[in-house]
């Protein structure tokens, strides 16, 4: 079997007395989609946020391609990541936001474009054809010189995917990607998320869409109040899930 | 101002009749507004058909060298003073922002004390460095590499303003530029770190084009009032308009009069500045502006067209070789 990708073991997170993740056990393996459920409020944004150290874990040990997240060793002890190492260790990761988070002043094709150009250190030109290459993956190559607030929900939805692609991630990390979106709008998203998922991109996604976790999914975790106390394939969490907390849960958004 | 619309088509009746409307005398606001006019009058005869100003000398200073070079000083120390202070400014709000301490302590410093001291102790207090440092050395440490200056000759009167004005200034700005900074939705600040940008990043390319649309349009108040605030430099004797036209009146008394020239020139220099300063908010004011300069890559692209085309591929294509991905 190979490696995980991401492994978590024991993770803890607190903001002040708030213990928001109360020893996270998780694993992804490479191509696999992880999908993650659970009420509002019991860490699941966090723990998301934590795997691309946009917030920093307190205890417990967190490793993304074998190696932890925020710190090298070196020697007999670890030595915390400078600035850099953080941005060059989420460069490699993609994230999709609830609220898309499209950079308001620029166009589709520059919020692709950005992070080539200043991270990946490619030339505009190359950057450019990049951005519409991803932008048509898309379905939005007609949509490139559009600034945001110019395009509805699904499609900037579709643009931030665009952007978190062009930088060749290792892994992809969406939380509640159509959470934010009219009804009509969410199976645009899910579609390319789809194709993405077929094409053996590994990702983690938190959702309430439980058609796209069953469909696409390989491993289904349900989190409650900052662990999770249910996993396993889709099929199985979905049917016969053991804890009471689950079903109850499972029972209303179903 | 809901009356200054008065409808003049005729009421439409339900059998088609048409009604005329008879417009109404609003008595009371015909009384105010005589009245202000009278006392307008009143007082600007006063002042125009006064004995004891003398308008022809007015006149004959007005255009006079030494009142123009003034003038011209004023608008070079207004413009240089509020770079300065809009420069620096920006620096304190990042600083203030900073995760680093020591640099928040800092700037909260240097913010408390240039805003409670007055401009016009800053101004004197620059002008008199040379009792602090009769001489500025700039000298690499350890070494005897390095130059030196008089201060005296460096802390010129115009260098005194400049830095106390714009020193001053920047105090101010920097609680603008922060307000600006804060405005900027988060989100994209965590998706630009996402994306593998440093903070310093996306402060640059994220933030502060954005933060933009909150700082520029106040810059214009910040000009207007340096431009007025530059007639302190009196006190250092500047050779701006102000201190031009004093140093006129103290010779021939003619006190009101030259007031009356600087005043002239302040009002024309304010009125030109509160045009370029509405052009300005109307570009920056509203949210739909594009705040990179010029279109965007991808536009200019496409309007190239198809002559362009052919050359923009080769260039592509070089550079698709260029970089490894
Ligand atoms: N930056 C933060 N500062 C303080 N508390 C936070 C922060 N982020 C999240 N929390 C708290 O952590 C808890 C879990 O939040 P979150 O991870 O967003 O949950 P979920 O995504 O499952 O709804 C909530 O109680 C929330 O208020
Ligand atoms: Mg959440």
């Amino acid at each position: 079997m190979t490696d995980p990708l991401v492994r978590a073991i024991a993770v803890t997170k607190s903001f002040g007395h708030n213990k928001v993740l109360n020893g996270v056990d998780f694993e992804v393996r490479p191509g696999e989609v992880s999908c993650i459920i659970g009420p509002s409020g019991s860490g699941k944004s966090t723990f998301l946020r934590c795997i691309n150290a946009l917030e920093t874990v307190d205890g417990g040990g967190l490793e993304v391609a074998g190696a932890q997240v925020g710190y090298t060793l070196e020697g007999e002890s670890y030595r915390p990541w400078r600035d850099r190492d953080f941005a060059k260790f989420r460069a490699g990761i993609g994230m999709v936001f609830q609220r898309f988070n499209l950079y308001a002043h620029l166009d589709a094709a520059e919020n692709v474009a950005t992070s080539l150009i200043n991270v990946a250190r490619m030339d505009k030109a190359a950057a450019r054809r990049r951005a519409m290459e991803e932008l048509d993956r898309v379905g939005l190559a007609d949509h490139a010189t559009k600034r945001p607030h110019q395009l509805s929900g699904g499609q900037q939805q579709r643009v931030a995917i665009a952007r978190a692609l062009a930088m060749d991630p290792t892994l992809m990390l969406f939380d509640e990607p159509t959470s934010a979106l009219d009804p009509e709008l969410v199976e645009e998203v899910l579609e390319s998320m789809k194709a993405l998922a077929l094409g053996g991109m590994t990702m983690v996604v938190v959702t309430h869409e439980i058609g796209f976790a069953r469909e696409v999914g390989d491993t289904l975790s349900f989190f409650d109040a900052g662990t999770i106390i249910e996993s396993g394939p889709p099929a199985s969490v979905l049917s016969d899930a053991s804890s009471p907390r689950t079903r109850a849960f499972l029972d209303k958004v179903l | 101002m809901t009356a200054s619309h008065r409808r003049t088509a005729p009421i439409l009746g339900a059998d088609g009749s048409e009604t005329p409307i008879t417009p109404r005398w609003h008595l009371g606001r015909w009384i105010v507004g005589t009245l202000a006019v009278l006392v307008v009058v009143w007082l600007a005869t006063a002042i125009i058909f006064n004995e004891n100003i003398r308008w022809n000398r007015v006149f004959d200073y007005l255009f006079s060298p030494r009142i123009l070079d003034g003038v011209v000083v004023t608008i070079w120390m207004s413009v240089l003073a509020t770079v300065i202070g809009l420069s620096l400014g920006v620096v304190l709000a990042v600083m203030k922002l900073a995760k680093n301490p020591v640099l928040q302590w800092i700037a909260a410093g240097y913010i408390w004390f240039f805003r409670g001291t007055p401009v016009l102790v800053q101004l004197i207090f620059w002008y008199n460095l040379a009792f602090l440092f009769p001489y500025l050395t700039l000298q690499v440490p350890f070494t005897q590499i390095g130059v030196q200056w008089d201060t005296n000759q460096v802390m010129t009167s115009f260098m005194a303003a400049l830095l106390g004005l714009g020193l001053n200034l920047a105090a101010y700005f920097a609680e603008t530029v922060r307000a600006g900074i804060q405005a900027v939705d988060r989100g994209q600040t965590e998706a630009a770190l996402a994306g593998g940008m440093t903070h310093m990043q996306t402060m640059r390319i994220i933030v502060l084009p954005q933060a933009l649309r909150i700082i520029i349009p106040p810059t214009g108040n910040e000009f207007i009032s340096m431009l007025k605030t530059t007639s302190l430099v009196v006190v250092v004797a500047g050779s701006d308009l102000m201190t031009n036209a004093s140093q006129i009146y103290k010779q021939n008394n003619l006190i009101i009069e030259l007031l009356i020239v600087a005043s002239l020139w302040y009002m024309l220099l304010t009125a030109v500045a509160t045009y370029f300063q509405s052009k300005l908010e109307r570009r920056f004011g509203s949210d739909a502006v594009r705040l990179v300069r010029g279109p965007g890559f991808v536009q200019k692209f496409l309007r190239n067209g198809q002559q362009a085309q052919t050359a923009t591929e080769s260039i592509a294509t070089n550079s698709e070789k260029a970089t490894t991905r």
